[in-house]
């Protein structure tokens, strides 16, 4: 069967400033197939995507709709020729109802029904096989639901051809297969199909085409039945990569954050964590996974101090080392019995035993200070303040969720949001500029940061980017507890695995790290165990190393279907 | 008449004042910017009213023509500053709040030197009997409830109207929401801030004209026009943004803040000179309950615009 060509792009060409986002791409659409346009973070897909939906004008460079050359200034001329994209992050207003939102904008004859278009937007869902309330408010909707109106919105501008930015980061597995289920009734409808995506076994799943951008080039297109999930990757990163991260075993764990009984409710009293309990070691990666919203911020938070909790311990074992032993607090038949065990050492650290030791020789050698141990000073967080905690020596380094909301102040530069951190330090009431001045250089080096300088708004960089200085920032302060929430969301497979590996490296050294992720792949490649978390419940902690993909697909879900069933 | 009755239709009138402000300036937050010049464009739109009357007061021109000359002219002049306004907040996307203030200091100051140069006799004296027509000549407080009233609370009925049941409502409530989605379904952001604030900005300033020529009619009447602007401002939030409360709220309003007057004409109750202002502070007091309750119950629809104050720029990310 002759593909019928919908769009063409020749020479498109994208700058700002003096970066070049989109170089010369040629590209072709053609009705009735889906077409992934694949490549690492900031390669410019979606600012290439931008210019067929209006948002930005090429420099250079034509695009054909229909034979015709079109000239697409705004999101509106889009819309009249019949394109329209889906964002990454949904233009929906909240306080509207999903069918003020669909009708927003649309020139229409006749008098403005609520009514009307309610069934017209219900007609439209039939057709594809959605699900949608129409009088239903955004702000009472899961993300799920606000994608299937953002795709309704733009078909009920009779759109042809779709454009979809990172449809399934937010999705749990069976929302994606919904969605998938719904792209190809439309691909059987005629319409054309854009998806950004840079998750290869999607790529593979729905795609008839993929075309491959990288640093802003068009590498290749390629029929997705004729390709593999190696070659794709090769193309995109434009050299092969290791996929295997490198993980080591744990050495010696001991305890350093228990977590026992925690119960979280939110302000209209909903009871979001329940009774959770599990122990962090050191020298570890703790993996935990869930879908997203299921309680997984909250718990960060609560470690913190930043929720309040009802109630439950969260208990850290402050690591202590080479404390001198007294007899203050061990009796000398304790001190015996426990240098059996090799508790003790010298001060060169060689255990010490005291095995053959006069009485006299062992009171005279702690009373010297030459009989060490370590130990743990434990503490309770709960109820302490996040700057309590730290000012208590407990580094706990969070990367939270919203990476411009909670971690850093997007009009600042990188060294003054370095400085979010070290502001207390300083001379004489003055702030002492260099050294996270010199951190900021430090971290764009290391982290491969794309910035103009270290006073450049971090607003301005781009996702990744952004990204990689909160990370950097959190992990230089050498933390005991390292706690991260998607440090890799966004972000390209290179920059995605300095990050594996300066978590990896943190866990070498001793400190106990919380990974929130949202690749199970990832997850049993970098974690030493996972803990499931499912509607603010732990539904299981698994081994990384034996589990298997499926079975912790199923505890994310499992007691969502029987309450479903139940009620 | 019942002096209960009297003193509610001296509430209505006099609350009319604020009506027309407040109604414009909830056009205006509802397309995401709080215009806090409000109280200098009432002073000009009550000028650029008088103005136009002291050409053609004492004219033979028909009263109808006089009347409506004075409106237009007034509204014109309330329009130009809200032109300055969304020229400086929308194009060169300055503060809203630091804009806001600047010109209301303009507007006040350029309102007195106005009304000094112009004279009573000729802007006020004949004209103000067509403006309170159908109740002109009477001696009890029906005597406000003109042309203008009437006018004041359509345009509040019409505004809600527009806002809640027609698509350009829909259009600016989603510009005010959230500009970037507005943009992005091919709202045309920039002319709907302009629209909103200009034609916000020309029925406050009828609310100037309305106290000036109609409610005061004395010629010190401008001198205290700043402070109804302030007072305007205050009843948007009292009214939780929605125009067809600005008229019961108006009305309140106006019996809040000259119930000090009223409780003097009751004689039962004795007040003192100093309490008149602790009493006059009533409809702010009013308006903080309001805002207490209304944060209390958390409603989703009873909160501002969700960008307002926000400048939008489409490319910046």
């Amino acid at each position: 069967m002759e593909k019928q060509l919908a769009l063409s792009m020749r020479g498109i060409t994208k700058r700002f400033g003096s970066v070049t986002a989109n170089s010369r791409i040629d590209l072709d659409i053609y009705r009735g197939e889906i077409l992934s346009i694949l490549g690492e973070n900031g390669c410019g897909k979606t600012t290439l995507m931008n210019m067929i939906a209006g948002i930005y004008f090429p420099d250079e460079g034509t695009i054909t709709i229909d034979g015709k050359e079109a000239v697409i200034r705004s999101p509106k001329d889009a819309f009249e020729h019949g394109i329209g994209m889906i964002h990454q992050h949904f233009k929906l207003v909240d306080l509207f109802t999903a069918a003020e939102n669909i009708v927003l904008g649309v020139r229409e004859e006749g008098r403005y029904n609520l009514k009307d278009v309610n069934t017209r937007v219900s007609a439209i869902a039939d057709k594809y096989g959605f699900h949608i309330d129409p009088g239903k408010k955004i702000y009472d909707m899961s993300v799920s639901e606000k994608q299937t109106v953002e795709i309704i919105k733009v078909l009920y501008r009779g759109a042809d051809i779709l454009i979809l930015d990172e449809p399934t980061a937010v999705l749990t597995p069976q929302e994606i297969d919904r969605l998938f289920n719904v792209l190809r009734v439309m691909r059987a409808d005629g319409k054309s199909i854009v998806i950004i995506t840079h998750k290869l076994n999607e790529v593979l799943e729905v795609s008839d085409r993929v075309a491959i951008l990288r640093r802003g080039e068009h590498i290749a297109t390629v029929n997705t039945k004729d390709t593999s999930e190696a070659e794709l990757t090769e193309m995109m990163v434009g050299q092969k990569v290791n996929l295997n991260i490198q993980r080591s075993e744990p050495v010696c764990p001991q305890p350093r954050l228990v977590v026992r009984g925690l119960n979280v409710y939110d302000k209209e009293g909903t009871h979001i964590l329940k009774d959770i309990s599990f122990t962090a070691m050191g020298g570890e990666i703790l993996g935990i996974a869930g879908i997203a919203g299921s309680g997984q911020r909250e718990l960060l938070e609560s470690i913190t101090g930043l929720q309040h909790v009802q109630s439950g311990e969260i208990i850290f074992h402050n690591p202590k080392k080479n404390q001198p032993v007294t007899f203050f607090h061990k009796s000398l038949a304790r001190v015996t019995e426990l240098a059996e065990d090799h508790a003790f050492h010298d001060p060169e650290g060689n255990p010490v035993s005291f095995r053959g030791m006069k009485k006299t020789d062992i009171i005279r050698a702690v009373l010297e200070g030459r009989i060490l141990f370590n130990e743990d000073e434990i503490m309770n967080l709960r109820d302490k303040d996040p700057l309590e905690i730290r000012q208590l020596g407990i580094h706990l380094s969070f990367v939270p969720e919203d990476r411009l909301g909670m971690g850093l102040v997007g009009s600042m530069g990188i060294t003054d949001n370095m400085m979010l951190r070290s502001y207390r330090k300083g001379h004489y009431g003055l702030l002492d500029r260099k050294k996270p001045k010199d951190l900021a250089e430090e971290i764009i080096q290391n982290l491969k940061i794309v910035t103009p300088g270290t006073s450049y708004p971090v607003r301005r960089l781009s996702g990744g980017n952004v990204q990689k200085v909160l990370v950097g920032r959190e992990i230089a302060y050498t933390p005991k507890v390292l706690m991260a929430a998607y440090p890799v969301r966004g972000l390209d497979i290179h920059s995605s695995y300095t990050i594996y590996n300066l978590l990896n490296k943190q866990k070498e050294s001793g400190v106990a790290v919380l990974y929130v992720g949202e690749d199970l792949d990832v997850l049993l490649a970098l974690c030493d165990r996972i803990m499931v978390i499912n509607a603010g419940e732990i539904t299981g902690i698994v081994d990384a190393r034996t589990a298997r993909k499926e079975e912790i697909g199923l505890m994310m879900t499992r007691s969502n279907r029987a309450r479903k069933e139940g009620a | 008449m019942n002096i209960w009755l009297n003193f509610l239709i001296d509430s209505l009138a006099f609350g009319a004042t604020f009506m027309y402000g407040s109604t414009g300036e909830i056009l205006t937050e509802k397309a995401g910017h709080l215009n806090l010049g409000i109280p200098g464009i009432m002073c000009m739109g009550g000028a650029g009213g008088c103005l136009m009357l002291n050409l053609i007061g004492t004219s033979s021109l028909p009263p109808f023509l006089i009347v409506i000359l004075g409106i237009l002219s007034s509204v014109l002049a309330a329009m130009l500053m809200g032109l300055i306004y969304s020229f400086l907040t929308v194009t060169l996307r300055a503060n809203q709040n630091v804009t806001g203030l600047a010109l209301t200091t303009f507007g006040v100051g350029l309102m007195k030197v106005i009304m000094s140069k112009l004279s009573p006799t000729v802007y006020l004296v004949t004209p103000k009997a067509y403006y309170r027509w159908p109740f002109a000549g009477r001696q009890d407080s029906l005597q406000c409830l003109g042309v203008l009233f009437f006018l004041g609370v359509a345009i509040a009925a019409v505004s809600s109207i527009v806002l809640y049941r027609t698509k350009v409502g829909l259009h600016l409530r989603a510009v005010g929401e959230n500009p970037a989605t507005a943009d992005a379904v091919g709202i045309n952001v920039t002319r709907y801030k302009y629209a909103a604030t200009c034609i916000g900005s020309g029925i406050a300033g009828l609310g100037g004209f309305y106290y000036i020529i109609d409610y005061m009619a004395s010629q010190e009447a401008y001198l205290s026009l700043e402070a109804f602007g302030w007072l305007s401002i205050a009843l948007v939030i009292f009214a939780l943004w929605r125009p067809a409360r600005t008229i019961i709220g108006s009305t309140i309003f106006g019996f809040l803040f000259s119930c000090s007057s009223f409780i003097t004409n009751l004689s039962f109750i004795q007040v003192t000179m100093a309490m008149k202002p602790l009493l006059k502070m009533l409809p702010y007091v009013f308006t903080i309950i309001v805002l207490i309750i209304s944060s209390v119950r958390n409603k989703r629809e009873n909160q501002p615009p969700q960008s307002l104050g926000l400048p939008y720029f489409r490319e910046n990310r």
